[in-house]
């Protein structure tokens, strides 16, 4: 699914909003959790999951190709965590 | 951050009330989950990809207690944050 399915998804399931309406909301939803990362929050979404970040301490990398070392410095990254009730569902479908 | 912010954060920059804002986040979140229940990734350009990763069986240990045990084949969500969103978190850091 993309993002534009998911809109027509939501389109098809709530009858009184337009196409038009339903991008702005997804857009909005996915840029208040990012904001939210961006400000260092935490953003926990009961039954779905917890988006978080994390530190990475700097290290020392290889190029792969050349083998060379090159130094990786200390970043910032996203992460996810599915909730139980996700886990569960995703899980006993299979 | 909860999800009665992000739908507040709908509310005003889309301007559906507050009743039809937390209901479509409650929608979007229902979709995308029933979708990775159904096993289709979900794949939001500029945000992320969720992921259903099929896990084969393997033997683990109970860390408390070092016994041996099974751990069955299982099926789980995996999250990777797309360019757009590491840039997002790195950013302010910068």
């Amino acid at each position: 699914m993309t993002k534009s399915e998911l809109v027509d998804a939501i389109v098809s399931l709530e009858g009184q909003i337009t196409r038009r309406e339903a991008e702005v909301v997804v857009n909005n939803i996915l840029t208040a959790i990012g904001d939210a990362l961006g400000r260092g929050e935490r953003v926990e979404l009961r039954g779905f999951g917890s988006f978080y970040t994390k530190e990475r301490d700097a290290r020392v990398g290889r190029n792969p190709k050349t083998g060379a070392s090159v130094s990786v410095p200390a970043k910032i990254v996203p992460q996810f965590k599915p909730g139980k009730e996700l886990r569960d569902r995703v899980d006993s479908a299979s | 951050m909860t999800k009665a912010e992000i739908a507040q954060s709908v509310h005003d920059h889309v301007g559906l009330s507050k009743k039809e804002s937390g209901q479509i986040v409650e929608s979007v979140l229902d979709i995308i989950r029933q979708t990775l229940t159904n096993g289709e990734d979900v794949k939001l350009s500029g945000f992320g990809h969720f992921m259903v990763r099929a896990k084969h069986e393997r033997r683990g240990r109970n860390p408390k207690t070092g016994d041996e045990i099974t751990i069955s084949s299982r099926r789980v969500v995996t999250f990777r944050a797309s360019h757009l969103l590491k840039q997002k978190v790195i950013g302010g850091d910068e």
